[in-house]
């Protein structure tokens, strides 16, 4: 029994330490936002890697999951004689919820664990202890410019997730299954609202951008500078975005559309 | 010691330093001077703290206790900005390199520069050129670091250590893991560069014989205490049971063979634990 509490102890005390360390991370990582405005190739560099490379699965993986909210809408709604209403379904769920999540745990997968590898092998051939030695802060010349492009990149992609899902449903909905067209275009027009859909959606895929970038570069820079902790610091940042992700969605969504 | 460092005229001066790694002591009250240039070799067997001196010295790490001055300036307590205007003085090199992988090798010489002034390029390609003819490897310039032996990116980050004229480099294991031509490229690179440019360097090494040809100044670290000090003749001739293990690589003596453990029948003897 003793020794239970004595492990929880520890175990609490482990990740507040940790939890503090990655606070103090991030402010660290955010003061250097204006040593990086001076210098955009730096940051452009960085949204090539996290965010054009991403294009490609974001892209595919968006017109997937609109094909099959079409296809899934499409047998639920036909039962109440509603198809015409399939446009407002795909978007609604598109934007408000699968776009961002969906494409921020992609993101996590695809450019969150290439960052944390990243850093962390940085980290264990010496390359950040050495810019530090040249007198190069590592956080203002590596981890500001890819937090930032990471928190950029987001909504960008959480954007284009839902614009291809919304046609990828388009085509399996009239293509396929003979919604009328137009009606799956005016319905949506009609019934999508800026503020409490789109807006809404692009507040989560920033905060969800911020939390993974942040996730993925505390966890490269805090890793056991050897192959088994990088491995290991990758796994978490999978692991924890995913949840992060997932927890910070729930909490969103019951502050954003709590009260209709 | 007649021979002995007098403070007034060392670069870095090492006073009454201690540190601890968990419950490991690696520095046990140890004072160090570091002589203005001349080339100071810090050897000991491995595990002995050598590259965490060096850390130190760059201001890397924090001691516990003791202070560490480097051209006049305590590096522990100067601020950040004032660390890292040091540091633009400071070279370092790393046992492996440290180059960044995602980038040229001239672009690896250039970064300092790029970093730390505003020089127009064609002034940059000059100087990288001319710190990579220093070390013999201006035809590499457009490889990548995974192009490169372990020898050639020790040079390459050798060249990247004296971009912005240091006033002083520190060397970490610059002989570990190489073949006896670069060990001699190495040792011809770090003498001349020393005499050519005025430095003052630390050389941190296990390496005996390289070592001891290029020092004018040794200390011998076990245990957390300087065990010898002297010129490379005196060290040589040391009487410490220390001094003489390290030297003449015996491999047991005071620095012992076995890891500690308990008695070796009744450890072969007791049964019931894995380990």
């Amino acid at each position: 029994m003793t020794e239970f509490l004595q492990q929880l102890g520890q175990n609490t005390r482990t990740s507040f330490t940790k939890l503090g360390r990655g606070t103090f991370f991030l402010l660290q990582t955010l003061s250097g936002t204006l040593s990086v405005l001076p210098r955009p190739r730096l940051l452009l560099n960085q949204m090539y890697s996290v965010g054009v490379l991403s294009f490609l699965i974001i892209t595919i993986s968006g017109l997937f999951v609109g094909m099959v909210l079409g296809l899934q809408g499409y047998y639920i709604l036909s039962d109440f004689g509603a198809e015409e209403t399939l446009g407002v379904m795909v978007a609604a769920s598109l934007v408000r919820e699968l776009g961002p999540v969906v494409s921020a745990l992609l993101f996590a997968g695809r450019a969150g664990s290439a960052l944390t590898a990243e850093i962390g092998l940085m980290k264990a051939t010496e390359q950040l202890s050495g810019m530090e030695m040249m007198a190069v802060d590592p956080i203002k010349r590596i981890i500001t410019p890819r937090f930032l492009a990471g928190f950029l990149s987001m909504p960008l992609l959480a954007a284009l997730f839902s614009a291809v899902g919304i046609v990828g449903g388009q085509m399996v909905g009239s293509g396929l299954l003979g919604v009328d067209e137009g009606a799956y275009w005016s319905q949506m027009q009609a019934n999508i609202d800026f503020q409490d859909d789109i807006i809404n959606g692009v507040i989560k895929s920033i905060v969800f951008g911020f939390v993974a970038s942040w996730i993925a570069l505390f966890e490269g820079y805090d890793a056991i500078p050897t192959s088994e902790g990088v491995s290991r610091a990758t796994t978490r940042t999978v692991v924890n975005s995913a949840f992060s992700i997932l927890g910070l969605d729930f909490i969103l969504t019951a502050l954003m559309f709590g009260d209709n | 010691m007649d021979n002995s460092v007098t403070p007034q005229n060392s670069l870095v001066s090492v006073q009454n330093l201690s540190f601890s790694r968990g419950n490991k002591k690696i520095f046990d009250d140890i004072s160090l001077e570091f002589e203005r240039g001349k080339i100071t070799a810090i050897m000991g067997p491995s595990g002995t703290g050598k590259t965490t001196l060096l850390k130190l010295i760059g201001g890397q790490l924090f001691p516990e206790q003791g202070t560490i001055t480097v051209d006049g300036n305590n590096v522990h307590r100067l601020r950040r900005a004032e660390l890292y205007n040091l540091r633009k003085r400071m070279g370092m090199l790393f046992q492996s390199g440290a180059l960044l992988t995602d980038m040229s090798v001239f672009d690896n010489v250039a970064f300092p520069l790029r970093e730390h002034t505003h020089l127009p390029e064609s002034m940059i390609r000059t100087l990288v050129l001319m710190k990579l003819q220093a070390v013999g490897l201006r035809g590499a310039r457009k490889l990548m670091p995974n192009e490169l032996s372990g020898g050639m990116a020790r040079r390459i980050a050798l060249a990247r250590a004296i971009a912005l004229d240091p006033m002083m480099i520190m060397y970490d294991e610059p002989f570990t893991g190489q073949d006896p031509i670069s060990k001699g490229a190495l040792v011809h690179l770090i003498k001349s560069l020393n005499t050519i440019l005025g430095l003052t360097s630390i050389v941190v090494s296990h390496d005996v014989h390289e070592t001891a040809a290029i020092a004018d100044y040794i200390y011998v670290i076990s245990e957390g205490k300087v065990v010898g000090q002297g010129t490379p003749k005196e060290i040589e001739q040391s009487e410490s049971d220390w001094v003489l293990q390290f030297m003449t690589g015996a491999a047991d003596g005071p620095a012992h063979f076995h890891y500690p453990a308990k008695d070796y029948v009744d450890d072969l003897l007791s049964t019931g634990n894995r380990y």
